[in-house]
C-alpha cells in the first residue's frame, strides 16, 4: 500500500484495448482510467462502470421546467392582469391553455437540456480554464491508454501488460 | 414454419361470429321511422336527464305565461317579453341536449309580441312552425340513428385496414432506408400486410354501397346536393362536387387501393423469391420499389385521407389533416407490428429477434405517438386561435358532444406513452410494451371515433353493440387472416443482404 504507482498500458487498436480491459478485470487488476481519443462502444461496460443517471436528473428538470412555465403564465396571464386580449378567454388557466401550450413546450425542453448540460460539466469537472488531466499527449490522437494501479510484484504486472498487446508499459509515480 | 394454433383460431372465429351478430343486431334495432326516434328520444328524456327537466320545464311555464297573456288580450309590453324571452333563452343554454325543442319554444315566446291582437291563427301559426321543428328534428334524430351501424362498422374497418397500411409504409420505409436492425421482422410485417388485400375488398364495397345511398354517411353524396332547384341544395357542397362526386371518387379508392395491393403482392413476392436467389436482384428491385411507393403512397394517402374521412364533415377543411391520420395509423401499424412479434416470439417461432428489436419498435411507438400528437395540437390549436367559424365548428360539435372521448384520447395516445415508453429498460419489458400497445391501439380506434363520428352520428353516438361487434369481427378477421399468411413461409428471410446485421443488431 506503500506506493502510489501506477501502471501506463498504451494501445494503438480499440479491439485490443478492450481485450485488455477485460483480461486485466479478470485478473484481478485495479483499472483507475482509461483515456481513449474517441468513444469506444461497450469499453463502459467491460470496465464495470455504473450507467449514467444523467438521463433521470434531465427528466426531473423537464417537470421543474413545466412547472416553472406554468406558474409564470398563470400568474400572469391570469391572476395578475386577466386582460381581455382579442377575446382569449382569460378566466382560468385551462380556458387559455392552448395558447400557453407553446410556451410550456419550449420551456420544458430549454430547462431539460441546459440544466443537464450544466450538470454534466459539474459532475465531470469541466471548466474553461480547467488544467487539461492528460497523461500522454497521443491519446488524444491515436494511442489508447489504461491506467492501472501497481499492487504487488511490479515487474509481474509489466509483463502481463506487456502480453495484454501494450505496444508501451511505463511505471509512473503519482504526486 | 409456423403453425397457426387452433386455440387462436377458434378465438378468431368466435370473435367473428360475435361481431357478425351484434352488427346484425345493430342494424336490426336500427329506428326506421320517425315514430320509433320520439319512443327513443321519449325514453332517454326519462332516463338521462334529470338536471335538465326542471329548466325545461321552467322554460315552457314562462312561455305557457306569455301564451296566456296574449290570448286574454292583456297588452303585453315588449320589455316584458324580452325579459322572459332572456329567461328562456338562459335556461335554452343549460339545457343543452334539450336544444332543438327549447329553440322552438324562444321563437315561439318571441312571436308573442306580434301576437298583441292575440289573434287565433297566429297562436296556430306559430304552433304549426314549432311542429314543423320538431318534425325537422326528429328527421335529422332518425338519420343519426340509421347511420350508427354504418358509421360504426365504417371506423372500425378503415381503422384495420390503415393499420395494414400503416404497417405497410413502415415496411416500405425499412426497405428504402436499408435498416440494419429490421430484416428479422420482415416476415412479420409481411404477414400483417396481408390483412391489406381482404381490408381493402370489405371497405371498398363499404364506399360502393355509401355511393348507392345505402346510408347517409357522406352528406355530399346526398341526393339533390347539388341541384340549385332541390330543397337540399347546398352551395358549398356544389362548389367542391368537381371533386366531390361518387364516380371519381370510387375511382380514386380503387386506383389508391390497387396500387398499395401491387406493391404489397411485388415486394412480398420479391421477398420470398430472394430466399432462393443466386444474386442481390430481387433486392435492388425491392428497394427501388419501395422508394417509388413512398412517393406514391404519401400523395395518395394525403388524398385517401380526404375522401374517406374529411369528407363526412363536407363544409370543413383543414391543411394537415393527411399528416394528422397518417401519424394515427402509422404509429398504431408500429403497434402492431410490435405485438405479433411479441406474441410469436412468445411462442419460440422467432429465434433472432431480442429485446433491442422490441426495444427499437416500443421507441417508434413513442416518437411516432409524440408525432401525432404534435400534429392533434397543431391542429386545434390553429384552429382554436383563430376562431373562424367555418372551421372551428369541428372542434365545438367535439368538445360539445365528444368531451371524454375527445380529451381522453389525448390522455391515451401521448400522456401514457410518453409516461410509460420514456425508460429505456421498460421499453425491453414485454408486459410494458404489451400495456402501452394496448392504451395506443385503444387511443387510437378512438381517434377515428372521433374524426367519423360527429359528422355521421352526432350527439347520438354511444360506444355500444353496434361499435364494439364490429370491432371485433374485424378484429378476429385480421387476427385470421394475418396469423394465415404467416404460415405460408419461413419467418426468417434468409439471403437478405442485410439479414446477417439484423440477427446480431444489439442497441
Amino acid at each position: 500500500m506503500s506506493t502510489n504507482k501506477v501502471i501506463h498500458a498504451i494501445y494503438t487498436d480499440d479491439d485490443i484495448l478492450m481485450d485488455a480491459v477485460k483480461a486485466s478485470r479478470a485478473a484481478h487488476h485495479h483499472i483507475e482510467e482509461v483515456y481513449t481519443p474517441f468513444p469506444v462502444h461497450g469499453l463502459d461496460k467491460a470496465m464495470g462502470l455504473a450507467p449514467t443517471r444523467i438521463a433521470i436528473a434531465s427528466f426531473l428538470y423537464g417537470v421543474v421546467g413545466l412547472t416553472v412555465a406554468a406558474n409564470l403564465l398563470n400568474y400572469i396571464m391570469i391572476v395578475d392582469w386577466p386582460q381581455d386580449i382579442g377575446g382569449k378567454p382569460s378566466f382560468a388557466f385551462y380556458q387559455n391553455l392552448p395558447a400557453f401550450v407553446p410556451v410550456l413546450f419550449e420551456l420544458t425542453v430549454f430547462f431539460a437540456a441546459h440544466l443537464m448540460v450544466i450538470t454534466f460539466y459539474l459532475r465531470s469537472r469541466l471548466w474553461p480554464f480547467k488544467q487539461a488531466e492528460n497523461p500522454d499527449v497521443r491519446t488524444t490522437d491515436d494511442h489508447f491508454l489504461m491506467e492501472v494501479a501497481v499492487n504487488g510484484n511490479e515487474e509481474d504486472m509489466i509483463s502481463f501488460f506487456k502480453n495484454t498487446g501494450a505496444v508501451e508499459v511505463k511505471v509512473i509515480d503519482k504526486h | 414454419m409456423y403453425t397457426f394454433s387452433n386455440k387462436l383460431k377458434t378465438f378468431a372465429f368466435v370473435l367473428m361470429a360475435l361481431g357478425l351478430l351484434g352488427i346484425a343486431y345493430g342494424f336490426l334495432t336500427a329506428p326506421k321511422t320517425t315514430a320509433d326516434v320520439e319512443k327513443i328520444l321519449a325514453e332517454s328524456h326519462h332516463d338521462g336527464h334529470h338536471t335538465a327537466a326542471p329548466a325545461h320545464a321552467e322554460a315552457v311555464k314562462a312561455i305557457e305565461e306569455v301564451k296566456d297573456a296574449a290570448v286574454h288580450g292583456e297588452k303585453v309590453s315588449d320589455s316584458a317579453v324580452a325579459t322572459l324571452a332572456a329567461t328562456v333563452e338562459a335556461h335554452a343554454d343549460s339545457t343543452a341536449t334539450h336544444a332543438d325543442t327549447t329553440h322552438a319554444a324562444v321563437a315561439h315566446a318571441n312571436k308573442a309580441p306580434h301576437n298583441d291582437a292575440h289573434k287565433a291563427e297566429a297562436h296556430h301559426g306559430a304552433e304549426a312552425d314549432a311542429h314543423k321543428e320538431h318534425e325537422a328534428h326528429l328527421e335529422h334524430v332518425l338519420h343519426q340513428l340509421q347511420n350508427k351501424p354504418w358509421a360504426a362498422l365504417y371506423v372500425a374497418c378503415i381503422f384495420f385496414l390503415l393499420i395494414s397500411v400503416g404497417v405497410l409504409a413502415f415496411y416500405a420505409i425499412q426497405w428504402a432506408a436499408q435498416a440494419g436492425w429490421s430484416p428479422v421482422l420482415f416476415r412479420v410485417m409481411e404477414g400483417i400486410t396481408a390483412y391489406l388485400l381482404p381490408g381493402s375488398i370489405i371497405f371498398l364495397i363499404l364506399l360502393v354501397l355509401s355511393g348507392m345511398h345505402m346510408n347517409h354517411l357522406f352528406a355530399w353524396m346526398a341526393e339533390g346536393v347539388t341541384d340549385p332547384k332541390s330543397e337540399h341544395y347546398d352551395a358549398i357542397i356544389a362548389g367542391k362536387s368537381g371533386f366531390l362526386n361518387v364516380p371519381f371518387f370510387l375511382g380514386r379508392a380503387i386506383v389508391f387501393l390497387l396500387g398499395w395491393n401491387l406493391y404489397r403482392h411485388f415486394s412480398r413476392k420479391n421477398s420470398l423469391a430472394q430466399d432462393n436467389a443466386t444474386d442481390d436482384s430481387f433486392y435492388k428491385k425491392n428497394f427501388k420499389m419501395a422508394a417509388g411507393f413512398l412517393a406514391f403512397f404519401i400523395v395518395t394517402e394525403s388524398i385517401s385521407s380526404w375522401d374517406w374521412i374529411m369528407s363526412v364533415d363536407p363544409h370543413w377543411y383543414s391543411t394537415l389533416f393527411g399528416w394528422y391520420v397518417f401519424a394515427s395509423f402509422f404509429v398504431s401499424g408500429i403497434t402492431t407490428i410490435a405485438f405479433v412479434t411479441l406474441y410469436l416470439k412468445s411462442k419460440g417461432y422467432l429465434e433472432f429477434v431480442n429485446t433491442s428489436h422490441i426495444h427499437d419498435l416500443a421507441k417508434f411507438m413513442f416518437g411516432i405517438s409524440v408525432f401525432w400528437t404534435y400534429l392533434w395540437f397543431s391542429q386545434f390549436m390553429l384552429m382554436w386561435y383563430s376562431n373562424i367559424p367555418e372551421e372551428v365548428t369541428y372542434f365545438v360539435t367535439r368538445i360539445e358532444h365528444f368531451k371524454l372521448p375527445f380529451f381522453g384520447m389525448v390522455v391515451m395516445n401521448f400522456v401514457l406513452p410518453i409516461l410509460i415508453l420514456i425508460n429505456t429498460d421498460f421499453k425491453r419489458l414485454t408486459w410494458v410494451i404489451v400495456m402501452a400497445g394496448i392504451i395506443i391501439l385503444t387511443g387510437h380506434y378512438i381517434d377515428f371515433f372521433n374524426m367519423i363520428m360527429p359528422a355521421t352520428v352526432g350527439d347520438q353516438w354511444f360506444i355500444g353493440v353496434s361499435e364494439i361487434s364490429s370491432l371485433l369481427f374485424f378484429f378476429g378477421l385480421f387476427i385470421f387472416v394475418v396469423f394465415t399468411a404467416l404460415t405460408k413461409s419461413p419467418l426468417l428471410a434468409k439471403r437478405n443482404p442485410l439479414i446477417e446485421e439484423s440477427k446480431h443488431f444489439h442497441y
